[in-house]
């Protein structure tokens, strides 16, 4: 081959590279232009009273009936719902993984650290409909077993349970990242420590996770925004009714289970039904991708030494 | 770890009467429990898969290359950089509406294998350029210097070199991005992937745009419908089910590890 | 100098970003001898080296002016029109580490015939064989050649590249301190080999080892902080240099 025809291959070989890469830029346009597109004609639609009308009655309403005959579309049952479990979900989550976490890289061998990490990834490729089978067939039967000692009747759809299987569910992604970021800490800052007569276990939680902030937090918002857009769980084992409320015990349903009930059903293209789900999904966007920014926004503090 | 035991046993357990029957293999789903099987939802899946993993690589792997080895720190790069990683974390079921949207309405592709591999393909992408990027990133340069210096051009580099000793490490990410992409149950359902599939897609080396363009459904989905029925029976098939999915899982994952270590073994440097 | 030229530098300036990293560079390279440029680290050696088969193409943010001639032909090997491919494959380079693809054996050297056009199953076959007995290794690989290049010892790595090197037939070939990663024994054999090479080929090592240079080159170049300080026969550089700063260096006051 001449270096002539070698050089117009090599040309067309980096074009193709760039057009490839560029798709991903295009895949996120086209996710935002879907949802921008829809999430306006939700707010344009005669049923949700046209605009401004509807985006006024998106904030200010306080039940979310967009399926019903009489439509409601107030947001807040769907985020007090979608709040609830991610946050029981990190009450599981952040003490457990920072336990997980400080054990595996300051206390456990070598030897018991490689052979649990296959697990963590093992864990993490777990599906999620299958915790949202356990959520609802062993977690809740097991917690109304629980509660029944304390007079209080839970019903099969709640809170709790699949904000716990989340909790757990999410653990080994957070476990490794806060891991990843305790690792980071220099050796020299636990010698130091270990130099002044402190105990491992104090250095681990007085020296090193405090060096580590930045990217713990970071690892923890991540942590959530993956708790808010998990959907299965939830679907399964939360229920179906968009409940304004705080209360664990009550079924409450999520912006992702709102999408997966109306999605189930027969959706006529762009019919109020549909354009919902659009809007729904856009808040949800926005919430993760708020939460995503501040998490590289804490990344690019970490510290350095 | 006590977790997953106790979730892979609840599964077991209650799948028993199921796991261990042929005919749960080769049935199609029915109303009634005890003859509901999963061979729809199986082939499905394997089918999506393909689709999906091809058009995982296909973008992923040359968007890997370009941002590791031309990319440099130009502004192109930086951007294209920034949003991958934004988008790996985009909730997956907010792909199942870009799906919905975009690919069935708006491309006319409709509730199909075709609309259901691009959809999980596209989430397994940013997996794939970071394991992509990851295991260039172990070359040495000076393997790129040598190669340089003899004469050769960037797409001689990529395919005599880059690819053959980062293949292993790519593979691996493929691997450990389809054990993920499998048990995605969200982003499908908003599709419509149906769940009660009575028929089987034609054969893709008969009819390849007919299998593209049929509507299908996957394990998962199969699984959550039969979840979320009140009788106990069906409980027992989604188990079954579930746990079909667990050990698929696992075996990827082992394999993934295999590969790993054997690509360890194969270039020291 | 009554020696026919291979290689002209001609006010040569050579930019790392903003920094100014090789300050009007001027030196002639005699054909079919070895040239060896010698400096204290930092001083551009490399850098200069690798401006000859435009190496620093690779990475963003560089900037040449000036002009490197390459003989018979006068092609300026770093003017923008120049193909990088098409000087690469006149002008070889070995590296600091031996740098051997995890390839076999003879797939190492077949590579770059292979890049370079050549097809023929039995040319190749040769053209191996003749490589590797230029460089001094066929006795010891002909029973192997199939192994990983990387099962060889570190001395026979940094040969095998030189082979690598040398089999497209170039007529410059860049050593890049070829023997700084090697025990003195390899190093002799590599100095040998060089001796050798230059009966056919032109040779311009960078060595941050003054006796190696004071060995084997014919000419010597001393840099210093970006800039060529003097240029000479290797005799007359080592036992009278002009410049007091090459005295300082030769005699070991600083570097």
């Amino acid at each position: 081959m001449k270096v002539e025809t070698k050089k117009k291959l090599d040309i067309v070989f980096k074009a193709f590279l760039i057009i490839t890469s560029l798709s991903s830029i295009l895949v996120t346009f086209a996710i935002v232009l879907a949802l921008i597109e829809d999430t306006i004609r939700f707010f344009v639609h005669p049923e949700g009273g046209g605009f401004p009308t509807s985006l006024f009655r998106f904030f200010t309403e306080t039940e979310w009936t967009p399926t019903f005959v009489t439509k409601k579309i107030g947001i807040w049952p769907l985020l007090a719902g979608t709040f609830l479990i991610a946050s029981i979900a990190m009450i599981v989550s952040i003490p457990l993984g920072l336990i997980i976490a400080v054990y595996l890289s300051e206390f456990a061998s070598w030897r018991v650290r490689e052979a649990i990490k296959p697990w963590l990834d093992f864990l993490e490729a777990v599906p999620t409909v299958v915790y949202g089978y356990f959520a609802l067939l062993a977690v809740t039967p097991l917690l109304q077993w629980i509660f029944r000692f304390f007079g209080i009747e839970m019903e099969g759809m709640n809170a709790l349970s699949p904000g716990i299987v989340l909790g757990i569910m999410i653990l080994p992604f957070t476990a490794s990242m806060v891991e990843d970021s305790i690792r980071g800490v220099p050796q020299y800052l636990r010698e130091a420590s270990y130099a002044l007569g402190a105990s491992k276990l104090r250095t681990a939680f007085e020296v090193v996770v405090p060096a580590a902030k930045s990217g713990i937090l970071a690892s923890y918002l991540l942590g959530i925004s993956r708790a808010l857009g998990e959907t299965m769980v939830v679907a399964i084992a939360a229920g179906m009714y968009p409940n304004l409320t705080i209360n664990p015990l009550e079924p409450v349903q999520t912006i992702t289970g709102y999408i997966v009930q109306v999605a189930l059903g027969d959706l006529p293209f762009l019919s109020f039904e549909y354009l919902s789900i659009f809007a729904a999904g856009f808040m949800l966007f926005l919430i993760t991708l708020f939460f995503n920014q501040l998490a590289v926004y804490f990344k690019s503090k970490i510290e350095r030494y | 770890m006590i977790f997953l035991f106790s979730v892979a046993l609840k599964l077991f357990l209650d799948g028993m009467h199921r796991i261990f029957k042929l005919k749960f293999y080769t049935s199609f789903p029915s109303r009634f429990p005890e003859e509901a099987g999963i061979l729809s939802a199986w082939v499905g899946t394997l089918y999506v898969m393909v689709g999906a993993i091809f058009w995982a690589i296909l973008l992923g792997v040359p968007a890997g290359i370009y941002l590791e080895e031309f990319g440099g720190k130009g502004k192109l790069a930086r951007i294209i950089e920034a949003n991958i990683t934004n988008l790996s974390a985009v909730p997956s079921i907010v792909y199942g509406l870009l799906a919905l949207g975009i690919f069935v309405y708006r491309l006319n592709f409709g509730e199909s294998i075709l609309t259901a591999g691009l959809t999980l393909g596209l989430l397994m992408l940013p997996v794939i350029v970071v394991a992509t990027r990851e295991s260039l990133r172990r070359i040495p340069r000076a393997i790129r210097e040598a190669s340089y210096a003899l004469g050769s051009t960037h797409y001689e580099l990529v395919f005599h070199h880059l690819l053959p000793y980062s293949i292993g490490g790519i593979l691996t990410g493929v691997i450990i991005a389809t054990s993920r992409a499998i048990g995605e149950t969200a982003p499908l359902l908003t599709i419509g992937a149906l769940t009660f599939i009575a028929f089987l897609p034609p054969a893709p080396w008969k009819d390849l745009i007919g299998m593209l363009k049929s509507p299908f459904t996957v394990l998962p989905i199969q699984m959550f419908n039969w979840v979320s029925r009140p009788q106990e029976a069906f409980h027992q098939n989604a188990a079954a089910a579930g746990f079909v999915l667990l050990v698929l899982c696992l075996v990827l994952n082992s394999l993934s590890y295999y590969l790993r270590y054997k690509v360890r073994r194969k270039y020291y440097w | 100098m009554d020696e026919t030229l291979k290689l002209k530098v001609e006010n040569l300036n050579f930019y790392y970003g903003s920094f100014h990293a090789l300050k009007n560079i001027n030196l002639p390279i005699p054909s079919r001898k070895i040239t060896a440029i010698i400096g204290p680290s930092g001083c551009g050696k490399s850098t200069l080296l690798r401006c000859f088969n435009r190496m620093h193409d690779l990475y963003a943010n560089v900037r040449y002016e000036g002009a490197i001639y390459l003989y018979p032909d006068r092609l300026n090997i770093i003017s923008k029109g120049t193909d990088p491919l098409y000087v690469r494959r006149r002008i070889g380079m070995v590296f600091q580490k031996p740098n051997p693809f995890p390839k076999s054996i003879y797939e190492n050297i077949a590579y770059g015939l292979r890049i370079n056009g050549i097809k023929d199953k039995k040319v190749i076959d040769e053209k191996v064989e003749k490589a590797l007995r230029d460089a001094g290794l066929w006795e010891e690989v002909k029973d192997r050649l199939s192994a990983n290049a990387y099962s060889l010892s570190g001395g026979q790595q940094q040969r095998l590249c030189i082979a690598r090197a040398i089999a497209v037939e170039p007529e410059v070939i860049l050593f890049d301190e070829p023997t700084s990663a090697l025990d003195p024994i390899s190093t002799g054999r590599i100095e040998d080999l060089l001796v050798e090479l230059k009966n056919k080929l032109t040779i311009v090592i960078v060595t941050h080892n003054m006796q190696q240079a004071a060995r084997i080159s014919d000419f010597t170049a001393f840099m210093y902080l970006g800039e060529l300080i003097e240029f000479d026969v290797t005799e007359k550089l080592f036992t009278n240099p002009a410049k007091k700063l090459t005295e300082e260096y030769i005699t070991g006051r600083f570097g």
